[in-house]
This record gives structure tokens, sequence and C-alpha cells, in this order.
């Protein structure tokens, strides 16, 4: 099987295991260096930012929000991480080349047309439902779907399974009938 | 920046390198599993899970790291898995990929990384409603799946393997 794929990508088999070394690794690094063990996840920084951006204009209100004074708004590790996995991905793109502007992909504009106005639409109201979801689940594909299937956590089963379960029920529904 | 902030930004970004080698920050990938047409977010994802598992539950019987289960709230898990999921499908982006696809150029996935902030602020605002309702029906606590079943993980670990490896073998026959 080849590892390194003709536009410069790697076998997703290989990338993933080296993932989970680095699960492994970051997993004893928080615990020694940052005295607590923490897990790869990303959902808990949209509410760090949503906090930090609400505060600039309604500060009263975020100091008022139970929710918001549960998950503590801050530059912490995770905000850190997330702010990462974009640079990352900057320089293994425009490293190997497979960098590219995109404002529609092609598997929505053959269905919905190459209207960026629709697809800005999609990705926002899709986000505000996904994210209600991940905070109330408390994790998403990285927290439940990584983290939690290695330690065998219950609930990343349940979760893992309801991602991809109603996943592919809607998918097919808004997805599966092609605009010709 | 403090020492916790440099240790995640280092971690992060290895993590995004690894993501977009593994060509799975894109729509059409994240689509192309929920439609069964592409598996592999589903291989990459796997992959990483075997090895992790692994070293995580070694390390935890060690005593060298401290294991961190998300509690399994019935109704938290299922109404807030099942919103991610059709989320997800329509979004065509998870929280970390979105953030990544950003950085590989693909633009549009800033409206999903807006619509997940707004999402957020939402929660935020909903949290009195959810905590009276969903989130308190049944709460199973922060459980693991061999203290669920009363076993040690290393009988469940090989198991698990063996039914990944079955399925990626199915997926590379069935060239998904």
């Amino acid at each position: 099987m080849d590892w390194r794929r003709k536009d410069g990508g790697w076998s997703p088999y290989l990338a993933g295991a080296l993932l989970g070394l680095l699960a492994i690794a970051s997993a004893v690094a928080t615990t020694k260096v940052l005295g607590k063990t923490s897990y790869l996840g990303a959902s808990t920084t949209f509410v760090r930012a949503a906090g930090l951006l609400e505060r600039t204009v309604a500060p009263e209100n975020v100091a008022a929000n139970e929710y918001f004074a549960s998950q503590k708004i801050k530059v912490d590790w995770q905000f850190m991480l997330v702010a990462g996995i974009l640079l990352g991905a900057l320089i293994s793109s425009k490293t190997d080349k497979s960098f590219k502007a995109e404002g529609v992909p092609p598997v929505w504009e053959e269905r919905f047309g190459p209207s960026v106005g629709k697809r800005a639409a999609g990705a926002f109201l899709g986000g505000i439902v996904a994210m209600v979801g991940a905070r109330m689940a408390d994790g998403c594909p990285s927290g439940h779907g990584l983290s939690g299937m290695m330690q065998l956590s219950v609930s990343a089963f349940v979760a893992l399974a309801l991602f991809f379960g109603v996943g592919i029920v809607v998918a097919h529904i808004v997805y599966g009938r092609r605009a010709s | 920046m403090t020492v916790e902030q440099i240790l995640g930004l280092v971690t992060g970004l290895l993590f995004g390198f690894l993501l977009q080698k593994g060509r799975v920050l894109r729509f059409e990938k994240q689509l192309g599993a929920m439609l069964l047409k592409d598996m592999t977010i589903l291989k990459f994802m796997l992959s990483s899970i075997l090895v992790g598992m692994v070293g995580i539950l070694w390390l935890s019987d060690a005593g060298i790291l401290k294991l961190g289960h998300k509690p399994m709230n019935v109704g938290a898990v299922v109404v807030g898995g099942a919103l991610f999921g059709a989320g997800w499908a329509i979004m065509g982006f998870c929280p970390g990929t979105s953030v990544g696809a950003v950085g590989e150029g693909r633009w549009h996935a800033l409206f999903a990384v807006a619509g997940m902030i707004a999402g957020a602020a939402v929660y935020a605002e909903l949290y009195p409603f959810f905590k009276a309702t969903v989130l308190s029906w049944k709460d199973y606590g922060k459980i693991g799946l061999p203290e669920a079943l009363g076993v040690s993980p290393w009988v469940i670990v090989p198991f698990f393997w063996a039914a990944v490896l079955g399925l990626f073998f199915w997926f590379e026959k069935r060239n998904l």
C-alpha cells in the first residue's frame, strides 16, 4: 500500500496513527507541565470565543451567564490548540501545494449551485445547530470521537454513534438528490 | 504567551498538520463519509483511536495520567449527539476541522466557524432551560466501558482492534 499519495497527502491510516501518538504525548505533556491531564478537543474553545466576543459588546450579560461562568472564558491550552490547527493546516497545505482558495465546495455546488450566499447560510445555520449539540453532549468528534474513544468512555461510543447515525440520515436527505 | 498557551499551540500545530496531510479537512471527505462513499475520515479517526487507546490506557494503569471520561448523561449525549450530527451534515465540518479547513484555503469554512461561535452563545443563553429539561433526565456519570461491563480494559482492547481492522479490510475491499 502506498503511504504517500500522488497529491502529496499521506495515507489516512498513517496520518491517523501518528495523531494517536500525538494524543498520547499530549496527554503526558499536559499532565507533567500543567499538572492536569488534558485531552485533545475543540468545541469548548467556541464557547470561550463566543464569551470573549460577547464580552466586548455586553460584558454584564457574559458575567451573569451561568454557562459562561462554568467554562471560564479565557485563552487557555485548548484555545491555542485550535489556533494551532489552523496554522498547522496552513503550513502543511502551503508546503505540499494543496492549499486552495475555495468559496463553494464541489459537492455542495452540485446540489445547491455556485452561490456563495447559499453556502454561507448553510454553513452558518448548520454551525449553530451543531455547536448547540456539541455543547449539550459535552464534546465533538475530537473530544468524544478521538479522546473519549481512546479512553473507552461510554459517552463517547453513544455520542459517536449518534454523530454518524444522524449525520448519515441528514446527509442523504440533503445531498442525496443531485441537481442536474 | 504562557507555557500553557505555547504547549497548546505546538500541539495544535502538529494536530492541524496531520489532519491536513490525512486530507480529512475537506468538505467532500466529511460528506463522503456521511454519504457512505469515502471512508477517509473514519480510517483516520479509527487509526488514531487504535494507537492512542493502547498508550492512554497503559499510562493510566501505570498511574502516569488520569482518565477523564465525559459524563454519560443520557439526554445530553443522545439529544446533543443527534443535533450535532444534523448540523455536521449541513455544515460539512466539525469544530476542529472547520478551523483547519480555513488554514488550507477553504474560506467558506469561516461561515461554519462563525455559526459555531453563534451556536455556543445560543447554548449559553438556553443553558438554564436545557439544565431543567434534557440535562436532568438521567446521568450515569463519568463511566468507562470497562466499569460498565465489569471487565478489564485489556479484555476490550483486542476485540476493539479486531473489529476495527476487520472494518479497514472491508473498506479497502469495497474501495471506500
